[in-house]
């Protein structure tokens, strides 16, 4: 069989990726996209651990993990949607409300 | 067998996630991405998790990523926005991300051994989901019903149109 | 009986707190009946407890009351405690009765004034800080007693604060106090140092044990002297008190002549053993006294404020005060102390109601011929007069002779010959005032010979009950010559005043003496009456002649002036100067660089705050890397 540890190496290669990913890209949409992708190698991190403890447990907090993803992809994107609405555009640079 | 569908899985997914950074169009990223899980599908099936596999396919690769693409498609943008270009954010970025993943590594390294291969065990049937779900973990799914309601009632208001403001006027 | 002394200082506290807080929405009326009850319960109880004293063995003295313990840090302890024995019996008395008397004058001269309330909220502070000075059973209490009516005396010095004058006046009074005081304190320092405690009986029983050698004795007694001196205005630190004549009247009455001041003579008085064991403090005691009586009397001679004339003559009998008790006789310069605040407090008093009748005139010069117009005023200021002079029968007689005889006997001729020359001046200086004032053509102005009137029955009252004590205080310490066994006064004060081995003269030179002081105060009297009703060109005259001295006199010696240009304009150049370079530069230097320090960095972390999602994003990775990090490694 496949040896646990590559699938945490794959996992770990991909949520870096994620997040590189999310601090180089400049606009909202892709950035949320990047979010999910990080989300998803944790998915599969989640899986190899819970093969190698041979539990069940694992797999159901991913259920739970898709679920809130699903929940918090809609909402966001429809706050995003606003923004362009309000703004006309979507590019992270020109969201600086905040700024102190 | 085994090891070469991973492998080939794997190059797959993380060639997706690349292509993703270095693509303009929206769209393409989100495509690449659908890529990315149908791969992380295939992976969470060679680790015995079908249903968690269909699941992923289903509802993530499925419906957020569609709704991604909706959203995409209402945001018309004429021109595509490229990735960073500065300098000194780039190199931030990189050591930062090289840096996790130092981290990540050795945050794992009780799991790296190949001592710790999998026990060849029973797939993780929907049965066997279904009972721990109703019983041990009934409480978060109940829980999490509760936040779909809430997000549901939140995206719809969110995007609401007040009609009813404007004619007043 | 005897128990329930403690509670006279804190009637009169009481008093004064209410009226602090509800002072302002209380009707006038109330005040005043409160204000004065307070003080005459306190007088209640105290002739209670000063009767129940004379049931109790001698040994039983003092009596002590432990309060609450109050400093206990270390080995140096002060406890809220209160003393009664007979010193403390007599100054209660003194305090509480004269206070309350004039309590109820001031009810009549402050009647317009709108600060009624403040003015009797600060009286009644006064009373019961006084009051604590008197019963405290230790050093630590009595000045805490001490700097109360230090600052009551500022309050109501400057009670007008509006006037400038007044406010200086009462800055006045303050800073040279607290000089004194610092002598004060140090003297306390030193006591415990040798004692170990600051309770009276300790230290008295230390004194009686040898812990204190000659010299420390002299140095303690020198140091706290130092306070006497300024709390009771003696040379050099007298000149707050003429100054504090800006406050009204009653006020100096109270403070000024029967009470405050004499906290100075008080505190040598208690603290007798200590002055008895070193000669030479009580030497320097007597000398001061004596040369500060002569000197004020001097500047008396020349003054046309009718206040201050009162004023410099009040640190001339403190003087003599001092005296007595410098020599030795402290049962005599309490006895002075005791009859002087009757005499004294009546002359205020009746100043105050000479210049209530003329609208706030307070010149002599603008005054004369008043006798027929305030009938009721001018007799009892004739016998305050007379009592002050000294003339035979009248309480200020027994009292100054005691202490000149003591002085005497004991061979301290410099200071009875001060003592006999002052005796001249007062009676001079007290009779030119009468007679400026009563006698003689009238130079009144006008518009206030049409305002003028007698005082009314609540001021006038208070005055005849003054006179009639000014006449009989005197004869419950009646001199050998009369008998033996008269004084009671000195026998009373016995257990706390040990009886000092004074070398007892014969009858005949105790008879010599007396008539000797007896022409000495007529002489006076007849000068002044040439001088200012046979041949009123007299002082004219001789002013002419001698313009230097007059001068002099005059200008109080310039010794306002010296102080000034010696002590007070260097003091606050140095202020400036310090305070240009210090306080600005450094200390709100620093306050402001800590100031500009954060809103440095605060500018700085501004730039971290851009609005970006990335940007915080970044930092929040940046934050899980480091905890990884540091969980890991």
């Amino acid at each position: 069989m496949v040896p646990t540890s590559y699938f945490i190496i794959l996992s770990a290669i991909l949520f870096v990726l994620g997040a590189f990913a999310f601090f180089v890209k400049r606009d909202l949409i892709t950035q949320f996209l990047c979010i999910e992708v990080m989300l998803s190698a944790a998915n599969l991190a989640f899986i190899a651990f819970a093969k190698s403890a041979s539990s069940l447990d694992g797999q159901i907090f991913v259920i739970f993990i898709i679920t809130v993803a699903a929940a918090e992809a809609a909402v966001g994107l429809a706050i995003i949607l606003l923004v362009y609405k309000q703004k006309k555009t979507i590019k992270s640079e020109d969201m600086n409300l905040m700024k102190g | 067998m085994a090891h070469f569908i991973f492998f080939l899985l794997a190059i797959v997914s993380v060639g997706a996630v690349v292509a993703m950074i270095f693509s303009k169009n929206q769209a393409y990223s989100a495509l690449f991405v659908i890529l990315a899980f149908i791969c992380l599908a295939g992976l969470f099936g060679l680790l015995d998790a079908p249903f968690i596999a269909v699941i992923q396919i289903i509802v993530y690769a499925g419906a957020i990523m569609i709704l991604f693409l909706f959203v995409i498609m209402m945001i018309n943008l004429d021109e595509g926005i490229p990735p960073e270009k500065k300098r000194w954010t780039l190199g931030l970025s990189f050591m930062i991300a090289g840096v996790l993943f130092i981290e990540l590594i050795f945050a794992l390294k009780g799991f790296l051994s190949p001592a710790k291969t999998a026990v060849e065990g029973s797939p993780g049937s929907p049965t066997d989901l279904g009972r721990l779900l109703f019983t041990k973990y009934l409480y978060p799914f109940e829980i999490t019903s509760v936040l779909i309601i809430a997000a549901l009632v939140g995206a719809m208001v969110l995007v609401k149109k007040k009609d009813e403001g404007k004619e007043e006027d | 009986m005897t128990d329930i002394f403690w509670i006279i200082p804190l009637i009169p506290g009481l008093s004064s707190l209410i009226l602090v807080i509800f002072g302002t929405k209380l009707p006038k009326k109330y005040i005043s009946i409160q204000a004065c009850t307070a003080v005459f319960a306190s007088f209640v109880v105290s002739v209670i407890s000063f009767m129940g004293l004379k049931q109790i063995p001698h040994e039983a003295y003092p009596l002590i009351k432990n309060l609450y313990p109050w400093i206990q840090s270390g080995d140096f302890k002060a406890a809220l405690s209160f003393q009664f024995d007979p010193l403390t019996a007599v100054m209660a008395l003194v305090v509480t009765g004269v206070g309350f008397i004039i309590h109820v004058y001031s009810i009549g001269y402050m009647a317009e004034d709108k600060s009624y309330a403040r003015f009797f909220q600060n009286m009644n502070l006064f009373t019961f800080a006084m009051l604590i000075l008197v019963m405290g059973s230790n050093l630590v209490l009595m000045f805490v007693g001490w700097e109360g009516v230090g600052l009551c005396s500022y309050l109501l010095i400057g009670f007008w604060f509006e006037k400038h004058s007044a406010a200086n006046a009462g800055k006045k009074a303050f800073i040279v106090n607290r000089i004194g005081d610092a002598g004060f304190l140090l003297g306390i320092f030193f006591i415990f140092i040798y004692v170990g405690s600051t309770e009276f009986a300790a230290i008295n029983e230390a004194i009686g044990g040898g812990l204190i050698t000659q010299s420390v004795a002299t140095l303690i007694a020198l140091l706290l002297f130092v306070g006497a001196v300024g709390k009771s205005a003696q040379i050099p630190l007298y000149v707050w008190l003429p100054d504090a004549m800006e406050g009204p009247t009653p006020v100096s009455a109270l403070i000024h002549a029967a009470t405050m001041v004499t906290a100075g003579v008080y505190m040598v008085a208690r603290m007798n053993l200590l002055y008895t064991l070193s000669g030479t403090a009580g030497t320097i005691v007597a000398i001061v006294g004596a040369v500060t009586a002569f000197y004020a009397a001097t500047m008396a001679l020349t003054q046309n404020d009718i206040k201050r004339v009162l004023a410099y003559s009040t640190i001339s009998q403190l003087g003599y005060m001092f005296m007595g008790c410098g020599v030795g006789a402290y049962a005599a310069g309490i006895f002075h102390l005791y009859t002087h605040a009757f005499f004294k407090s009546l002359l205020f008093l009746a100043a105050g109601s000479v210049m209530h009748a003329l609208s706030g005139e307070l010149d002599m010069q603008k005054m004369g011929g008043l006798r027929k117009y305030l009938p009721r005023t001018f007799p009892v200021f004739l016998i305050g007069a007379i009592a002050i002079s000294g003339v035979p029968f009248l309480s200020g007689f027994f009292s100054k002779d005691a202490i000149l005889t003591s002085a005497f006997a004991s061979g301290n001729y410099l200071v009875w010959v001060l003592g006999i020359a002052t005796a001249v001046l007062t009676a001079f200086y007290m009779f030119r005032l009468i007679f400026l004032t009563f006698f003689g053509q009238e130079r009144l102005d006008p518009e206030v010979k049409k305002h003028l009137h007698e005082s009314p029955p609540v001021m006038t009252v208070p005055l005849q009950i003054l006179a009639f004590f000014s006449i009989v205080a005197g004869y419950v310490g009646l001199p050998l010559v009369f008998g033996k066994n008269l004084d009671w006064f000195g026998h009373f004060l016995e257990p706390v005043i040990e009886a000092h081995h004074e070398a007892h003269l014969s009858l005949s030179t105790e008879w010599i003496l007396i008539l000797f002081s007896v022409a000495v105060a007529l002489f006076g009297i007849f000068l002044a009456y040439i001088f200012y009703i046979k041949k009123p060109k007299t002082p004219h005259n001789i002013v002419a002649k001698f313009p230097f001295l007059y001068k002099l006199l005059f200008n109080k010696y310039y010794v306002d002036e010296i102080y000034n240009a010696t002590i007070v304009r260097p003091l606050v150049k140095g202020s400036e100067i310090v305070y240009d370079n210090f306080d600005l530069k450094v200390i709100d230097g620093t306050a402001n660089g800590l100031a500009k320090t954060t809103g440095f960095f605060g500018k700085f972390l501004s730039y971290f705050q851009t609005g970006l999602i990335k940007d915080y994003a970044l930092i929040f990775l940046l934050g899980v890397i480091l905890l990884l990090g540091y969980i890991l490694f």
